[in-house]
């Protein structure tokens, strides 16, 4: 016997195993629309459940996404002020943010998928329960015990299988919504732990630490040479002083570029770096 | 005759189709009995989309059982093994009376 005949027989025999316990014909009918009233809540109950998760999901995916765009905004600091090292970093933590971003959307998309199917299948039942409501009356109205029997296992059988088919629908969304759960949970935990950044949860992390103490250094070399300038537009008037005085002078200034060509490259790009500043603190 | 696709609602189809769905259907079992799970999800895919091409939707209010009843699309073996399993027919199995 095929798959298809095997399902349906699978369904027929519970059904007939719940007809079989009513002493009563009509009395199922009123136990039976009991039953379609429960199973109308509980799958409501399961499309607001998924939309719940989803809308987890979707808060998650908007904080990685954060998390990336400020990961890299500080690997292009780190770059522009030859920290290569730092920029790597970066760069990796972002790629991580990134894969968990790809894996969330696969599961939103499911979780959409599962909640748009719920909903359906929540306007199907109502339907058909709306459908047994008015037979079941006509039923009760017409016809004797006896004769209502054939009527009853009728609609007790399509409505039976239509529940059947919903209760397995909320059971995979139920399923579906305890694995984004769990998953949930885990990137959760990551991003608190600050493994990928913590633009979100407003602690300062490494990389950002590491950045604003560069240009702090870099805003006090800026200072120095400043004052260092205004010192040297002074110097004329002292050197008069003495050769001694200027000799000394001279060797300083000589060997001054090479123990600062390192520094002047730095320089050179800070306002670069700089620049970005006002717009991060905005 | 009504074939219903869990998941998605019963289907009017002509009983000239029957001839079809019934090799797709040999199909799909004798995947089950290889235990050949592409084979599987490929031939569960084609009976489903033969039911969709040659079936009109049935209305929703219509309380009639079908005739046959299929896995819903995406199923595994697994899932499948276990609708055909006597578990469903325990009182806290997987079908509510």
């Amino acid at each position: 016997m095929g798959v298809m005949k095997r399902v349906s027989l699978v369904f027929k025999a519970k059904a007939n195993k719940a007809l079989d316990r009513m002493e009563d014909p009509r009395e199922t009918l009123d136990y039976s629309y009991q039953r379609q009233l429960e199973m109308l809540t509980k799958v409501r109950r399961g499309v607001a459940d998924v939309a719940t998760s989803r809308k987890r999901v979707e808060l998650q995916m908007n904080q990685l996404q954060q998390s990336s765009n400020k990961l890299e905004d500080q690997a292009r600091k780190a770059l522009s002020m030859g920290r290569e090292d730092l920029a790597r970093e970066a760069l990796g933590r972002r790629s991580s943010a990134q894969s968990q971003l790809t894996d969330l959307q696969a599961q939103y998309a499911q979780l959409q998928g599962e909640e748009e199917k719920l909903t359906v299948a929540s306007q199907r039942l109502q339907a058909k329960v709306d459908a047994f409501r008015t037979r079941k009356e006509t039923i009760k109205a017409t016809y004797t015990a006896a004769e209502a029997q054939t009527r009853i296992n009728e609609a007790f059988s399509g409505i039976s299988e239509e529940m059947g088919d919903v209760g397995m629908a909320i059971q995979r969304a139920e399923d579906k919504t305890a694995q984004m759960q769990a998953r949930a949970g885990a990137i959760d935990e990551l991003l608190a732990s600050g493994a990928l950044d913590d633009a979100i949860g407003g602690r300062r992390d490494d990389i950002q630490a590491e950045l604003d103490q560069m240009s702090a250094t870099s805003d006090v070399e800026q200072e120095l040479s400043r004052l260092r300038g205004e010192i040297e537009n002074t110097a004329p008037k002292q050197l008069e002083g003495g050769q001694n005085g200027a000799r000394n002078g001279s060797q300083a200034a000589s060997q001054a570029p090479n123990a600062q060509s390192g520094q002047t490259q730095n320089q050179a790009q800070a306002p670069t770096q700089s620049a970005g500043l006002p717009e991060d603190g905005a | 005759m009504i074939v219903r696709i869990l998941g998605e609602g019963q289907f009017r189809v002509d009983d000239e189709a029957a001839g079809d769905l019934n090799r797709l259907d040999a199909e799909l079992e004798a995947a089950v009995e290889r235990g050949d799970e592409p084979a599987f999800s490929a031939a569960l895919h084609g009976l489903l989309a033969e039911v969709r091409a040659k079936g009109g939707a049935v209305p929703p209010d219509v309380l009639e059982p079908s005739e046959l009843i299929l896995p819903a699309e995406g199923s595994s073996m697994a899932e499948v093994r276990k609708l055909l399993s006597d578990d469903l027919l325990s009182d806290d199995g997987l079908i509510p009376g």
